[in-house]
Parts: structure tokens; sequence; C-alpha cells
């Protein structure tokens, strides 16, 4: 199974709500000082996915991202916990893209790998949350698409999905090739090895820019936004919290219990 | 022309909460660009449902009846949707945040040539620059991003639940109804449906619940969640969890709360061992009363509590249960 995964770097978005800044202006988030980024979670368990139908299959697992250098970082991880190749698609028109263009840059990418039987995409990046780049992918490349797909198995030419819904599940058969964008459910990904760290960390990542694999540069970065930022705020959600106190827990626990009967919730 | 068309869900043949909330949205952009709001309306028994939903204020309801169409394929719906929004042209398509709405918007707004942003919280129309403007939360709640439309309509938007009020019916109100037949081709749907499974989670519904407990990693187990479950038994409440039970398998993921989950609006929230992340808040931040009880005092959860106890949940929900059943007798 020849296997695309395209990742994004971000921002830690584990760090305490505490640490996360935004500009005076209102326009820009500020990386937290100190701390790495990281590949999204949600890419990282696209990741997994693909190793784990590796594991049964066979195959190969390549890794794209849209970024500058920088984001071999995240690649790297992604190579340390078992993916094979990797590539960054980098260059000046490419920057600041929006899933619109994001999209058509991995689409021209996945055009020129050519052979492959499968796409997976994190369900959203966990920095702006949009959830659409592998949507619009699929749409580009016209390919099937099933969205939130927590595993999958393939069998009898089609791949299975199990695709999360609120209160339940859903499959759904597809054949190949398509686009999947993975969900959290999936579990966990795994730890890289002391060996796949070694090995990730002297492997070549290629850089492919505009020209090898010829996106129209009317569609990418900048030129191209179908939507612009306005302004960015912290929202408040503050309340005015009243500690409920007493000697032991109980005391504590029976007060609150008077102040629900008083705010008529029995 | 400026019409904006809500893409309503229907369950059971009625319409969703979530819709109806849509429909407030929509009427909201209708005033300012006085143009006619539509509702489209896929499966159902038609005429009946299509009468009922005229009640809310939609000034048309277009019905596609398909009978052999499952209610939850998104290649189908967004092949229905796509062609009825190519026959209206509407300028602004509004879906919830659903199962099928965050699928089928992008899809759409590919297929059309237009924006698309999910999960928006607000929406405005600044009548003179002609741009949408959406309110939508980034960064996993952390902060709200406002975007501006620029490029072509339509613009494609879902709408996270309980974000608006639901309108509400009233039977004076009459919608034309505009019954379409839409063929779409076969041999281009990819996908075949081979089950939808709705699990049946025992007691309360969360999006019914008018008092939920909710337990998050400080529960440390899946046996802590017997004395949670014990509380909620004594309010008539339902039980939900935050992210951790739920990647961790101590819960069923179904009963999970926050930007991936459920947003809920309860009128009494009791927080667990739940620290308050923002992706978290970000379904049930709207509680009337939020109440948190947790051992860690620097908890960030206490800062959007109304009230709360600093302490171990293991000591606090017994005592809690004990006088909570007295106080009812």
């Amino acid at each position: 199974m020849n296997i695309i995964v395209c990742i994004k770097q971000i921002q830690d978005p584990e760090i305490p709500a505490s640490k996360f800044r935004l500009d005076a202006d209102g326009t820009k988030v500020i990386p937290p000082e100190g701390i790495p980024p990281v590949i999204n979670p949600y890419d990282e368990q696209a990741v997994e996915l693909a190793i784990r139908i590796k594991e049964q299959h066979g195959g190969k697992i390549t890794i794209l991202t849209v970024g500058d250098n920088s984001a071999s970082r995240a690649v790297k991880h992604a190579l340390a916990i078992g993916a094979d190749e990797g590539i960054i698609l980098d260059y000046p028109a490419f920057e600041d893209s929006d899933s619109f263009s994001t999209a058509h840059i991995l689409s021209r990418a996945i055009q020129k790998i050519g052979e492959f039987d499968l796409i997976l995409c994190g369900r959203q990046a966990a920095d702006w949350d949009e959830g659409l780049v592998g949507t619009i992918l699929s749409e580009k490349l016209v390919l099937p698409l099933i969205t939130l797909a927590e595993s999958v198995d393939f069998s009898e030419g089609q791949w299975h999905v199990k695709r999360v819904i609120l209160d339940g599940y859903q499959v759904f058969s597809v054949p190949p090739p398509a686009v999947l964008t993975v969900s959290h459910e999936l579990g966990p990904p795994r730890l890289p090895s002391g060996w796949g760290i070694i090995t990730s960390s002297k492997k070549e990542i290629p850089i492919w820019d505009a020209k090898m694999i010829g996106p129209e540069t009317a569609r990418t970065g900048s030129r191209a936004p179908r939507k612009k930022l306005v302004k960015l705020y912290i929202p408040n959600r503050e309340r005015k919290c009243e500690k409920i106190e007493g000697e032991k827990p109980v005391e504590a626990a029976g007060k609150l219990a008077q102040k629900m009967k008083e705010a008529g919730v029995l | 022309m400026k019409r904006i068309l809500v893409c309503g869900e229907l369950k059971d043949n009625r319409i969703t909460s979530v819709s109806k909330e849509l429909i407030t949205t929509g009427k909201k952009l209708r005033s300012i660009l006085n143009q006619s709001l539509d509702l489209l309306l896929i499966g159902g028994n038609g005429e009946s449902t299509a009468e009922k939903a005229g009640h809310l204020g939609v000034n048309r309801v277009l019905t596609v009846i398909n009978p052999e169409y499952p209610e939850l394929h998104p290649e189908r719906i967004a092949g229905i949707m796509t062609v009825v929004c190519q026959q209206f042209e509407p300028l602004i398509i509004l879906l919830g945040q659903t199962d099928l709405g965050r699928d089928v918007a992008p899809r759409l707004a590919a297929r059309l040539g237009g924006s698309v942003c999910l999960d928006c919280v607000d929406l405005a129309y600044d009548k003179e620059n002609k741009t949408l403007l959406q309110t939508k939360p980034v960064y996993g709640g952390n902060a709200l991003a406002q975007w501006a439309s620029t490029g072509t309509s339509p613009h494609v938007v879902t709408m996270r639940p309980r974000s608006h009020q639901q309108a509400e019916p009233d039977p004076s109100l009459r919608a034309e109804i505009i019954p379409l037949t839409v063929e779409i081709d076969e041999t281009e749907i990819h996908s075949r449906l081979v089950k939808t499974i709705h699990q049946q989670d025992k007691g309360i519904k969360l999006d019914e619940a008018k008092v939920i407990i909710a337990g998050g990693g400080g529960i440390g187990g899946n046996e802590g969640f017997g004395l949670i479950q014990e509380l909620a038994d004594v309010l008539g409440a339902a039980v939900g969890i935050t992210r951790v039970p739920s990647d961790e398998n101590w819960m069923p993921k179904s009963l999970e709360i926050g930007q991936t989950g459920h947003v809920v609006s309860p009128n009494l929230y009791i927080a667990v061992g739940i620290s308050g992340a923002p992706q978290h808040l970000a379904g049930c931040a709207n509680s009337k009363i939020l109440v948190a009880i947790n051992k860690d005092p620097q908890a960030p959860i206490f800062d959007t509590a109304d009230m709360g106890i600093v302490g171990d949940y293991r000591e606090v929900l017994p005592a809690l249960i004990e006088k909570l059943k007295a106080l009812k007798e």
C-alpha cells in the first residue's frame, strides 16, 4: 500500500492557556517562548493510522507538508515513528496559503508522486481549527472522501472505513485511491524508537518548489485567499467563583447541596 | 441574488434544534440583506414537515424527497445540495457544525467556488464592504478569530450548536413550499454506506439534559465514574466526559463534551476532576450555573465557574450525594 500523509507543523497546542498570547493589534498569535513547534496532533494520528495499515499490508508511507525548512522537525518526527519518506513543499509564493491554496499545492505534489492507494490528513489542525484541507484536496483530485476516520481495513479491493459520529459510528466502503481525514478516536500515536530517531535524523528531506510541482501560482499563497483575518481576541469566559469552604469536604459538600436546593435544581 | 439558504436537517421527520438555531441566524442576516431566507430540507415526509417548517419564519421551504437516500450519506447529500445551490444561487449557505454539516460544507465550497468557514459562533454582514464577517474559535478555543469573506460567493458557513436561540414556531406564519426533484449521477457516488450505528447510552441524553455531571482526567479511571453516575442519578442528570476519559477508554466516546464532542448548555453543569482546558470549555461555557470540584486550587476551571469546592472528589461526592438525598426527602 502506498500511503501519503499530509501533515502540518504548528505551535504546541498543549501549552497552558496562560501562556497563549496575541500581539497588540490582535492580528497574530505570538509563539510561546522556549516551547518548540510540534507536528499537529491530529496529523500525528494520521501517521499512526498509516503505520498500522503498513504493518498489516506492507507498503510505503510518504509525508508531505507545505512549509519552510523548519518544518523538517515535524517531518522527522513522522519518520521517527515509522514513515518512510518526507517531502517539504516550499517556495516564496506558497507562503500565507489558506486551506484552498494549501490543498492546491498538495494536489500538485501528489500528482507528481503519481501512484498511491490512500491519502490521510488529520481532521483539522489544532492551530486554526479549520478542518478543510483534506476535503478540498479530495475535491481537487476528484477522489472519494471519508471524513473523521477512526480505523480502516482493506479487503476485497475496498477500503472499509469506520467514521465517527456524535452518538456512534458509520462504516463506509470506498475503492482506492481515496482520501480520509483522521479523527482522534483512533487513539494515541506510538512514541519514536531510539533507532527511529537515529535513522530519521540522518534522512535527507527533499524540498520541492513551484518549478518541480507546477502549481498555478495565482492560486497559492497570499494572492488567493477566500477570506481574510480581521481580528483575533481572547474570549472572556471569566465568572466570579464563589469558593465553598468547610472544615472538611463533608461540610463544603453540605453547603453546596443547600445552594443547589435553593437554586431549584433538586 | 443575495439569498440566504439554510440547509436544515431532519431527525424522525422533525427539524432538528440546530436547524432552528440556523434559522435564527438566517433571520438576523435577512434583516440586513433584505433578501429571501430559504430552508432546504432533504428527505422527510415532504408536505407536512415542510408546512411545519414554514411556521418558523422562513420565506420558502425547498424540499427534496428521495426516499432511497439514507440520512447520513455525506457524499450523496453534498451532491444534492450542490445541484440545489447551482439552481438557487444563494449568497450565504448555512449548515450546522454536525456530523453532516462539517463534512458537506467544504465539499460545497470547493464545488461552487466560494469561501467556507466551519464552526462559527457568530455571523454579521458588513453592507458597506459587502463582506460576511465570520467569528469562530481557533487555537482550541484559546482565541476567537473574525474572518471577512473576500472572494466570490457563495459563502458556506457551519454554525456551532447552541450558539444561537432556536427559532420559535408561529402558526400564523406560512412559507412558500417548493418541491424539487434532484437527480444525481449515481456513477459519481464512490462511497457505499454499509451501516450507521447509533449507540444508545443509558440514561438521560446529554443534548436534552437540564443538569450534567462531567468527569475529567482527575477521575483517574473507570471506577471513579461510579460516583459520578450515582450523583447523576440523584439529580436526574446526564453524565459527560472530557477528552482524557474518552482517549483512555474509561468511558464511551459518545459522552464527550467539548470542541470535538457535544456542545451543551444545561442549567447546572458540575465539572468534577476537570482542569478546564479551552477545548473542553468550548462545549460547556454556556451552562447557566457552572460548579467545579477539583483538588487543585490553581485549576483554570475555577476561573470560569460560579461555585467551586477545592477537594478530592472521592471525599466530596459521597458527602454531596448523601446530603442531596436527605434534602430531597
